[in-house]
């Protein structure tokens, strides 16, 4: 360390506790409560990064969030690599490995530095209109080459180890900015009763207070600022009504008080506990909201204002109070407003020679000019600068004076470091997002807040309140107020119209000359004719020279202007650089600033990582895996699962070696010939009861239910209103009043919703209820011709098929346990569903299970259900329908209650498009050679050898290899398709046409013998 | 013939220091009017709650207000068909709905002086006990999945869950609790 940049004592570092850290592989040492920014500073490193387009040499411009210049990257592993991180708020940590980014092969010799000699040729917006010819090296060279030179730091290729955290809060105030005024908002509200909520993004409470000079310090409520803050924050801890929410970051202002905060956890830790969320995002609706954000020093326009060794004076001050680390030895102080004045004082009481000053006012009255000269700095008035010299470290300054456009007088001054300030920038980004009105103040040359829209209050200098004592006392009456607002028993939603006058600017004409005051926006001005470039936006590397180009081709607004030359629009979002940008281009158009008009100000206020918006939704918490009770057995008996919505489903049991051909073709033969047992507890299930239910099932379905007996179910099909089938499923009348409707997997929620939408909206009169089952049974479905046989010896009822037909319902109790059974069959084959209560669902498998061993029964799964479902030419709505197929197209115009008066969609069904004998028509499709599966979703064409643009006839729904029928079969919505059967048509596939024969879609048992057995 | 009505697997769930699985009970879904109301009041010697979102327990049994005409009813397991029989009775005249939901669901007990805090980590609701008192129930989401909320006492909420979700509610508030508890 070279020990002489550091002051020997003060500042909030802990000087006895020594970090290493490392940059660019290079090992340095820090101490404990230094940033990344301030520990490099103090080993004499101002070199932090490159710029973003011309790869210029760059130290850290500022001491906060607003840095542009000074991005690095800190890696902790290939999974934890953060890049584009602002050094100026990394928390330094034992053993902290930082990488600069944007150069090539090192910091100090960057072979992209070549673009800075070629800047006149790649001015603001060269890109529209260069790479144009020739037209092919778009693609092949000029993209390539653009998008490797584009961006800044890289991504992580791992994936991120870590955890990240999301909390819900709801508070009466919420207080954004833990400086002066925001302690003291949090302060006031929280004597008031209210439940309070204080985030501030540094890792400790104070805000600008924490760069005050320990020494010499200013006084708040009579005592030592640094005292003060102490104070006041062990009082709000003490209170269980506040939460103090340090490192957090509010990143947006969302409708109706909702505010985004991020809260880093881990970042400043040298060994973060992996059991640590690293970061949480909280997500706060206040009652009402305080901003307290502050105000970012403005940096002065002038040529050669970007090198290394020149920054803000605020963060010149920051550095040696806080971090006690001094930033150079021979400094020049360039400002247009008072509060260098303190800077400079400081710096020279902590022996810093102060070389000049350069005032850009010629008005000479300012007290500080003369508090200045009395401690020896000479004080120029009226000053420009002409440029700088020093490659990675500025070494000199042209100052200089203009008379008429004409230099004066010149003086050249060696230095290292110079500082800048342009008066401070109000932080309005979140009382902008929040839709709040800005209004320009012409004194302060910057905007304020106005009318807000939403219950949202500034305090302190983010409305322009300088002064730290008005500052501390605006914050307290603002807390105060809100507070009594966000309390008061007779609010109402609605905003009282009283309110929308809250916040009025109130720039404070008492802030003393130090303290912040009038600014300066613009550009120092030049020699005529001159052309220097004056870097505007220090990250995007939008010059002087780029404003005046943009309006010179004609750019007026100052929208066009920031999206023509990407000024504002880097990650910084043009925190430093949006009010110069202004003030040049307000110059230049000879008009006033609000008149340009003023860019939008966008979440988040700086940049948030994914993880913290992924939050917990990742790897098993992603979505809900739903499971069936029976789930465990499957999984014991080697299922292969599938997703289906959120349920995993058993697709086929496949033994030994066997894939999925073979497994599925086995438990087909095995249903075909014996028994197979299938887990259908995912079915959607809805209990509609009430003396109106067979009403309200009429009115629903497009099926006619009075008609349906006490003990028999019925197949029912949902429409839509405008005719398209929804879903399907079996229904049974379990009493006169009673109905179990059962829906799709994927179909329940959105069926019940529909159901009671009807009800609520349309059908209030009907005295029906609704409530879901679906969870309630365990659905074991027992199919194929020897199901009866293993049933009947486990249940108390009689199931003999005279006794219980195909289609019928009875309740009664297997192995003791209560069941709903139902007699029906999605295979063809005889079969039943037994449903019974969802605990006891493992237990009744088994015993389903064992007793089915001497009759070889087989467990299946949803692959085997399609295939025999589709010999049997049963539809699975959204797979054999898409939502635009009325029941007439599905083949099941026979289960529509013609002599209903009603039913949803049937005035869609009266349209003549939807009866026209064009419409594509579900048939079934047998191709010659038996042994060729289509696949799903090929085009159906009339003609061999047809290609698009012809129309096809129409598309394949499904298609499956039918063991027991020993060929392929499918199905298919073909136009006209019912009128086609024996028709030969064609399905193009990658391998050539392969010809298909219209047929019945019924392909196995068309008489019903074996459903009815 | 077995009897296998003892044999039940309900949904597994971990379980740490505040976050347990219930024991199963017996749940009835009971919809209908002003009037079934009042005839389950007196049947139930249970008050059914007229208020929003408001629960109701009397010794072994508790009913939740879900909607304007929607209760959920909660009771030992033993007691299923008794009180079937007692609603059968009582609300024979009345239009109404009665629906039993015991293995709908699952019920998790949330407990402990930051329970709230950990619930707030996927529950969007304002838990604050002025905002969100003891007896206070409804429903609402945790995370992806919807869960009925009641809070039973002043660190103590009961979550109704659906079976199938349970693994994702009894997951997320593990990994949630790291960090606060």
């Amino acid at each position: 360390m070279i020990a002489s940049l550091r002051t020997l004592s003060g500042g909030r570092i802990e000087r006895s506790r020594v970090l290493r850290f490392s940059f660019d592989g290079r090992a340095y040492l820090g101490c404990a409560g230094d940033t990344l920014a301030s520990a490099l500073l103090a080993n004499g490193v101002h070199l932090m990064g490159r710029s973003f387009k011309y790869h210029r040499p760059r130290g850290v411009l500022a001491a906060g969030s607003e840095e542009p210049n000074a991005l690095v990257a800190v890696y902790r592993d290939a999974g934890r690599y953060t890049p584009n991180l602002r050094a100026t708020q990394v928390e330094l940590y034992e053993g902290l490995e930082a990488q600069s980014q944007n150069r090539s092969p090192s910091l100090a010799f960057d072979f992209g530095a070549v673009n800075d000699v070629l800047a006149p040729f790649i001015p603001a917006g060269f890109y529209y209109k260069t790479f144009m010819w020739p037209r092919g090296a778009w693609q092949t060279l000029y993209e390539p080459r653009i998008r490797a030179a584009a961006g800044l730091g890289r991504a992580p290729l791992e994936a991120d180890p870590d955890r990240y955290a999301r909390r819900y809060a709801h508070c009466d105030v919420l207080v954004v900015g833990a400086g002066p005024a925001g302690l003291a908002a949090a302060a006031a509200a929280a004597a008031a009763g209210a439940r309070v909520i204080l985030c501030d993004e540094q890792c400790e409470f104070g805000g600008s207070l924490l760069a005050d000079d320990a020494a010499a310090p200013q006084l708040v409520a009579g005592r030592p600022a640094l005292q003060w803050i102490t104070e006041t924050r062990a009082a709000l801890e003490a209170n269980p009504r506040i939460t103090l929410l340090p490192r957090t970051t509010a990143f947006g202002y969302f409708p109706h008080n909702l505010i985004g905060l991020n809260e880093r956890l881990t970042d400043h830790l040298a060994d973060p506990p992996g059991e640590l969320p690293r970061e949480r995002q909280w997500q706060v609706r206040a009652r009402e909201v305080v901003l307290a954000t502050g105000a970012i020093e403005r940096p002065l326009v002038f040529p050669g204002n970007d090198r290394p060794g020149i920054m803000l004076a605020g963060a010149a001050r920051t550095f040696l109070n806080r971090y006690g680390v001094l930033t150079g030895t021979r400094v020049v102080l360039v400002t247009a407003a008072d509060a260098a004045y303190r800077a400079a004082l400081e710096l020279q009481q902590a022996g810093v020679f102060i070389a000049a000053i350069a005032e850009a006012r010629t008005a000479g009255d300012s007290p500080c000019i003369e508090q200045a000269r009395a401690a020896g700095i000479p004080v120029l008035t009226g000053a420009t600068v002409l440029g700088t010299s020093g490659r990675r470290r500025v070494n000199s300054i042209r100052l200089a004076r203009l008379k008429h456009g004409e230099v004066s007088e010149t003086h050249t001054q060696p230095c290292d470091l110079v500082l800048m300030s342009g008066g401070f920038t109000p932080s309005v980004h979140l009382f902008s997002q929040s839709r709040g009105k800005l209004v320009w103040d012409a004194r302060l040359q910057t905007f304020l807040p106005g009318a807000p829209a939403e219950r949202v209050r500034s305090a302190g200098a983010c409305r322009g309140v300088f002064a730290l004592e008005a500052a501390v006392a605006d914050g307290a009456a603002t807390g105060a107020a809100a507070a009594r607002e966000a309390t008061d028993p007779s609010r109402t939603g609605v905003r009282p119209a009283a309110a929308l006058s809250r916040g009025a600017p109130a720039a404070d004409a008492s802030s003393t000359p130090a303290d912040g005051g009038p600014g300066f926006a613009g550009a120092l001005p030049q020699p005529r004719g001159a052309h220097a470039r004056a870097f505007v936006d220090w990250q995007n590397d939008v010059t002087t020279r780029d404003l005046a180009l943009a309006t010179r081709e004609g750019f007026r607004s100052i929208e066009h202007i920031k999206r023509y030359t990407t000024t504002g629009m880097a990650t910084d979002q043009g925190k430093t650089s949006n009010l110069n940008a202004l003030g040049i281009v307000s110059r230049t158009l000879g008009k006033d600033i609000p008149q340009v008009g003023l860019t939008t100000f966008r979440p988040p206020y700086t940049p948030v990582t994914f993880g913290s918006f992924a939050g917990f939704a990742r790897a098993q918490l992603f979505d809900p895996v739903r499971t069936t009770p029976m789930h465990d057995w499957a999984r014991e008996h080697g299922a292969v699962f599938e997703d289906v919505g959120l349920w995993k489903r058993a697709r086929y049991f496949p033994r030994g070696a066997e894939d999925m051909h073979a497994a599925v073709g086995r438990e087909c033969l095995a249903v075909r010939n014996g028994c197979g047992i299938f887990d259908a507890s995912t079915l959607g299930k809805i209990e509609v009861v009430g003396k109106d239910a067979v009403a309200f099932m009429n009115r629903l379905y497009v099926n006619s239910w009075t008609s349906l007996g006490v003990g028999r179910c019925r197949y029912g099909v949902l429409l839509r209103d405008d005719g398209f089938v929804y879903d399907d499923g079996v229904v049974a009348r379990i009493s006169e009043e009673r109905f179990h409707v059962t829906t799709t997997t994927g179909g329940a929620p959105r069926v019940l919703a529909m159901m009671e939408d009807y009800l609520q909206t349309e059908w209030s009169e009907l005295e029906v209820w609704l409530t879901s089952t679906t969870e309630q049974w365990a659905v074991i479905a027992l199919q194929g011709p020897n199901a009866r046989r293993v049933l009947a010896a486990l249940i108390d009822i009689d199931i003999a098929a005279a006794v219980m037909p195909h289609m019928s319902v009875a309740t009664g109790s297997i192995c003791g346990v209560p069941m709903r059974l139902f007699r029906v069959s999605f295979t063809g084959e005889l079969g039943f569903e037994v449903n019974v209560p969802a605990d006891c669902g493992p237990a009744v498998w088994q015993a389903i299970w064992e007793a089915g061993q001497a009759l070889g029964i087989t467990a299946y799964g949803t692959e085997t259900m399609h295939v025999l479902r589709a010999e049997k030419g049963y539809i699975i709505v959204g797979q054999d329908t898409d939502g635009t197929v009325t029941p007439e197209d599905a083949g099941l115009g026979w289960a529509i209650g013609k002599s209903k008066p009603d039913f949803v969609g049937k005035r869609s069904l009266q349209r003549p498009a939807m009866t026209s004998p064009d419409r594509r028509q579900l048939v079934g499709l047998l191709t010659a050679d038996p042994a060729t599966v289509l696949e799903e979703g090929a085009q159906v064409m009339a003609e061999a050898g047809a290609r698009a643009p012809t129309r096809p006839l129409g598309h394949v729904t499904s298609s499956y290899y039918s063991a027991v029928l020993g060929r392929s079969i499918g199905m298919g919505l073909v136009s006209g398709g019912r009128a086609r059967m024996g028709e030969t048509l064609h399905v193009p596939t990658p391998s050539g046409d392969v010809p298909v024969q219209v047929a019945p879609s019924v392909f196995y048992d068309h008489t019903g013998a074996r459903l009815n057995a | 013939m077995r009897d296998l009505s003892a044999a039940r697997s309900p949904p597994l769930v971990s379980a740490n220091t505040t976050l347990r699985a219930l024991a199963p009970a017996t749940r009835y879904i009971l919809r209908g009017g002003p009037h079934v109301r009042a005839a389950a009041e007196q049947a139930l010697g249970t008050r059914v709650p007229g208020n929003a979102c408001r629960a109701f327990v009397s010794g072994e049994r508790a009913v939740l207000w879900l909607g304007p005409d929607e209760w959920l009813l909660i009771s030992p397991q033993a007691s299923a068909a008794a009180i079937a029989a007692l609603l059968g009775a009582a609300l024979k005249d009345l239009p109404h709905s009665l629906v039993d939901v015991s293995h709908r669901q699952i019920a998790l007990s949330v407990t402990g002086p930051k329970a709230s805090a950990l619930l707030a980590a996927g529950c969007p609701l304002d838990l604050e006990a002025d905002a969100f008192p003891v007896d206070m129930c409804t429903r609402t989401m945790l995370a992806k999945a919807e869960i009925v909320l009641w809070r039973t006492g002043t660190e103590e909420f009961r979550l109704e869950v659906w079976r199938s979700f349970a693994a994702y509610v009894s997951q997320f508030l593990d990994e949630a609790a790291r960090g606060i508890i």
